[in-house]
This record gives structure tokens, C-alpha cells and sequence, in this order.
């Protein structure tokens, strides 16, 4: 792989290059900022960092108490932590209290494989997305990630945002990064098929879609890196016309942005759909490449989805 | 105020805090009667909250952490001119009512969300981090329940106050004795109170909360106390007033009848004749 930077990287590196003038940016870890990425920023701005030990609840609670105060809190923990021990903090003092505050789910998805499911967040857009005035992001590479927190440094609502643990392909370049807040990225058209993803599952859809274009068969590839708001306007209009869509997540199959594809989709353009996601049970032990092979998540994987779907 | 003016205030308010029940159809009263002194003379004698300042950076924070009892809250807002009683009164608890159960920072007046148990503390630790932070030398106050006390992140934040030395925050655990289920020490003991939140790094003084001028005293004391947060544990009488409420967990959210009305609205009148 090329890309060595995670996206956890980038997302310190934007928050730095901010910090630098913006003096209301604080940064909070429960003992992560080493797993964040986050070092470089505690000791570059000590004063805007804050660190509250293991100790979950606290951190979101913190935050959410730095934010009454004019703060913009970006609140860093794994995915697996974050989303559910202090679920409680993000629905009372971050959503229902609209304070300022970003959550920041380091390591998401299945990114600490051989750990087992203690360490795995695979209900996190489910459990975030349920919550009214939370918004739930999932960029897909490096500079899709800067773009993303230079959007969200320029607002004052709640928001969790997952990126992954490992440097991931790049999907775009340091010259070409098409962003728009809240809408999704259209990667190619094709009229028949269309193949939704966010994350870590977007540079697959992108390889499956030049791979299926090389048998004939034209995918149209969106990166839905906002899964709340889904961006339903493009969706609905690149479902239009083709004969069913594809969805791939790191996550499991409920509540997730297969379950957001498709009720939009039954609500408004009803399609054969067939959602590639993880397994509704304890992921199978294993790197993520094992994993994501193993449950069909890869290229491969989707290009035999599509053509069960449409052919 | 002079303590005499804020004793016969309390029992004025203690009587809109039963009216806004009874309009309402439902409240938690024992727990309102308990917190009613250390919420009257805070905000009439130590923040610097007014309507005029609700937006002001350097005002004081408070975050009523036992938000349950938002009606003796709603009452005190009221006085102090944030809410206008009449319609508190008017729509507590209807349908579409601002005024819901539990504080909701849409009011004028109040800072944060609360109503499960157990968020006020560490909030304001937020706040006063902030604070601290911005050298800016406003104080932060939260008021919570003893039964309260039982959940874990109260000594998340207790033990984050400690550690970053927050001796602008101030904390007060409204010691009533009582929960829904029974005595808080029977149900999940909390002794000795003041050496645990004294392990934690806090400064820890001890009044009698039925007591408005102890409240008065140990509340200025705090302002004084430097390095340590502070904790008030404040002793008070769950169903403070009427002999028919007082130390009775079943009057946690009991809502009285007609003929319990009649007798606690008697009781407060002669209380505050008595001062």
C-alpha cells in the first residue's frame, strides 16, 4: 500500500493546523491519544488538551461541559468505547443538550480484529444514528478525512464521526478531492448498477466498479461518507434507471447505511437491494483483510453481488 | 438577602412549587421540599445569574443534576424573573408544554439538560476546566441527590475535579436520606460520605440544609477554599415543611390529594409565620 497515513492521523494534523489560531479547540482522549493519533496535538497545544484517564462516560460529559463554555470539544476514543459506554452522555449532554461536541471513534469497525467483539464497533452508526441531532460520518480515506473535520471545524452541532485504525488506499489525491458537506461523492456513473459504501469500504466498490465496467457492466459508485443525513437526493437520483443497488458496510446488518439506503429507497424508488455488511453475530477472528474477505467484503465480493443482483 | 427576608421567600415558594404540582398532575415533591433552601439562597445570594447575564461568558454555571426536582427549579426561575410562574403553572406537564419534568436548557435560564441521574457533576467539570482554562473567574455549581450518588460517573467526575484542582466548581449533595425505595443507606449505603469525597481531593463541609443561613455561610465558605473543589453536604428532611411529607420516601413523586393539600398549604403558612 502507498498510503501510509491513517485517517486518525489526519484528523490530528487538521486539528492542529486549526488549533494553531483557533484557541476554543480542545481536544479530550480517555487514555487513546497514542491510539488517536492525538499526541502530537497534547504536546503541541497542552492547554487545549485535556485528558481524563479510562474513564468513557467522563470524557463525553467533559466534553460536552467544555462546549457550554464556547469550546469546540473533540472528544477521542475507540469506536467501541465511545459509541456505547457512553451512550448516555452523547444522547443527554451532547445531542439533547446540542452542545458542541465531535466524537471521534478511533480504531471503528472491525479495525482491532484478533480482539475479539469487546474491542470491535460494529453497532455504531445504529446507535449514534438513532439519536435525534446527531449527525454520523465515515470518511473514507485520508483526504476525504481533512476535508470532512475542516467542515465540521466550521459548525456548532453534535456529530460522531468513525474513522479506522490502519492506513487505508486512498480513494482521492492531495489535487482531487471533490467535497461537499452532506452530500455524497459520486466516484462513476453507470446506469446499471448503482453501488453505495462509506469508509473503509469505499476503495473496494471503486476497484469492483472498474473491474465490472471491464465485463460490461456499468456501476455508478457513490461514497455515502454521511450516513446521517444520508444524502437521499443523489441517492434517489442515481437509483433512477438501474436495475438494483448494492450497499457495503463495516457494520453489522441493522441500523446501518443499508438499513438508511433502504428506506429511503422502499420510501421513494423501490429497488432489488442487497446490502454486503458484517454478520449479525461475534466477527470471525482475523486481520481486517481476512475478515473483509472472509464475510465477502472486497471487490470480489461485491462484483459477485451485483451480478447475482442484475443478471 | 438578609437570611429572615429569604426564610419567608422559601415558604412562598415552597407553595407555588405545590400549586405548580397540582396544575401539573404529577412532580416530585419530597425531593423538591429537601432542595428548595440550597437552590433559593444560591441563586439569590451567589450567582451571578440574572436575566440580563443568561448569555454573559463570565457568568457563574449551575446544572441541577437532580433534575427531577425541577419544580422547586421552575419556581425559583420564576422569582428570580426568568419564567413567568403563571404560565408554568398554566402548562406544567401538558401536551406541547415547554415546561416538562425536567429541566430543558429551551428555558431561559438554564444551562443544560438533565434528568438522568448522574451527568450534572461531570458537566461541570467541563465548565469549570473551561474556566480555569480561560482564567476567567467564574464558579460552577451542580446540586445532586444522595440516592443520586449511587451511579458511577458521579465518581468519574469526582475524581477528575480532584485531579485538575477545580476549586472554582462547587457540588452539593442534597442529603435527604431518603430514595424511592427506602433509606439511601439501605439501599445502597453511601457512609462516610465525607471521607469518600474527601480521598477523592475535594474540600468537604457539612451543614444542616433545612437551615437557610448554614447554607448562606458554607456556600461563601467555599469561595474561600482554594486547590480542592468543594462538596456541601447539605442534611436535609425529604418533605421539608408538612408534617405529613417529611421523612416519608413514599411522597418521592406522591401527589396529593385534596385533603393533603389543604393541610401542607396550612403547614407552610404557619411555618413562614413563624419566622
Amino acid at each position: 500500500m502507498a498510503n501510509k497515513i491513517p485517517n486518525r492521523q489526519a484528523i490530528c494534523e487538521t486539528l492542529m493546523q486549526a488549533a494553531q489560531t483557533d484557541k476554543d479547540i480542545f481536544v479530550l482522549c480517555s487514555d487513546s491519544r497514542g491510539s488517536a493519533s492525538l499526541t502530537p496535538f497534547a504536546n503541541a497545544f497542552p492547554e487545549q488538551f485535556v485528558e481524563v484517564g479510562i474513564a468513557e462516560q467522563n470524557l463525553v460529559s467533559i466534553a460536552a461541559g467544555l462546549a457550554a463554555c464556547g469550546k469546540k470539544a473533540y472528544a477521542a476514543s475507540p469506536a467501541c468505547f465511545v459509541s456505547t459506554r457512553s451512550y448516555e452522555q452523547a444522547k443527554i449532554d451532547v445531542a439533547y443538550s446540542n452542545t458542541n461536541v465531535k466524537l471521534i471513534g478511533i480504531s471503528g469497525g472491525i479495525s482491532y480484529g484478533a480482539l475479539g467483539m469487546s474491542h470491535h464497533s460494529a453497532q455504531d452508526f445504529a446507535a449514534m444514528a438513532a439519536i435525534p441531532n446527531m449527525r454520523v460520518y465515515c470518511p473514507s480515506d485520508r483526504f476525504q478525512t481533512r476535508k470532512l473535520i475542516e467542515a465540521l471545524l466550521q459548525d456548532q452541532k453534535p456529530a460522531y464521526i468513525r474513522v479506522g485504525r490502519n492506513p487505508v488506499e486512498d480513494v482521492y489525491s492531495e489535487e482531487d478531492t471533490p467535497f461537499e458537506m452532506d452530500r455524497a461523492t459520486v466516484l462513476s456513473e453507470g446506469q446499471d448498477v448503482l453501488i453505495v459504501a462509506c469508509g473503509e469500504m469505499v476503495h473496494p466498490a471503486k476497484e469492483a466498479a472498474a473491474n465490472l465496467k471491464a465485463q460490461g457492466i456499468q456501476a455508478c459508485v457513490l461514497d455515502m461518507y454521511c450516513i446521517k443525513p444520508l444524502d437521499t437526493q443523489t441517492l434517489l437520483e442515481k437509483a433512477k434507471g438501474v436495475k438494483g443497488v448494492v450497499v457495503i458496510e463495516e457494520h453489522a446488518p441493522s441500523g446501518g447505511l443499508g438499513a438508511a439506503v433502504a428506506q429511503c429507497l422502499v420510501e421513494n424508488e423501490p429497488k432489488k437491494c442487497r446490502l454486503l455488511s458484517l454478520p449479525d453475530a461475534p466477527v470471525i477472528t482475523g486481520t481486517s483483510k481476512e475478515v473483509f474477505d472472509y464475510y465477502g467484503l472486497s471487490a470480489a465480493g461485491i462484483e459477485k453481488a451485483v451480478k447475482e443482483l442484475i443478471l | 438577602m438578609d437570611i429572615k427576608e429569604l426564610e419567608r421567600k422559601s415558604w412562598d415558594l415552597r407553595q407555588d412549587v405545590l400549586d405548580i404540582i397540582m396544575a401539573g398532575g404529577g412532580g416530585h415533591i419530597g425531593g423538591d421540599m429537601s432542595l428548595m433552601n440550597a437552590l433559593l439562597v444560591l441563586y439569590k445570594n451567589h450567582l451571578n445569574i440574572t436575566p440580563e447575564t443568561v448569555e454573559d461568558p463570565n457568568r457563574d454555571r449551575f446544572v441541577l443534576s437532580k433534575g427531577h426536582s425541577v419544580e422547586t427549579y421552575y419556581a425559583i426561575l420564576a422569582d428570580c424573573g426568568f419564567l413567568d410562574l403563571e404560565d408554568v403553572k398554566a402548562r406544567f406537564s401538558k401536551f406541547g408544554s415547554p415546561y416538562i419534568g425536567h429541566p430543558n436548557n429551551k428555558l431561559p435560564g438554564i444551562e443544560m439538560n438533565s434528568g438522568s441521574l448522574g451527568h450534572g457533576l461531570p458537566v461541570c467539570v467541563g465548565m469549570a476546566l473551561a474556566g480555569k482554562r480561560d482564567g476567567k473567574d467564574y464558579r460552577v455549581y451542580t446540586i445532586m441527590g444522595d440516592g443520586e450518588i449511587a451511579e458511577g460517573s458521579v465518581w468519574e467526575g469526582a475524581m477528575a475535579a480532584g485531579h485538575f484542582k477545580l476549586d472554582n466548581l462547587c457540588a452539593v449533595v442534597d442529603r435527604n436520606g431518603l430514595q424511592i425505595s427506602g433509606s439511601t443507606e439501605d439501599v445502597m449505603h453511601h457512609e462516610p460520605l465525607a471521607d469518600r469525597f474527601a480521598s477523592f481531593g475535594w474540600h468537604v463541609l457539612e451543614v444542616n440544609g433545612d437551615k437557610i443561613e448554614e447554607l448562606d455561610q458554607a456556600f461563601a465558605k467555599a469561595k474561600t477554599l482554594k486547590g480542592k473543589p468543594t462538596v456541601i453536604i447539605s442534611h436535609t428532611t425529604k418533605g421539608y415543611g408538612s408534617s405529613i411529607m417529611e421523612n416519608k420516601a413514599g411522597w418521592h413523586h406522591h401527589l396529593p390529594n385534596a385533603e393533603e393539600y389543604e393541610i401542607i398549604k396550612a403547614d407552610f403558612a404557619a411555618r413562614k409565620a413563624g419566622v
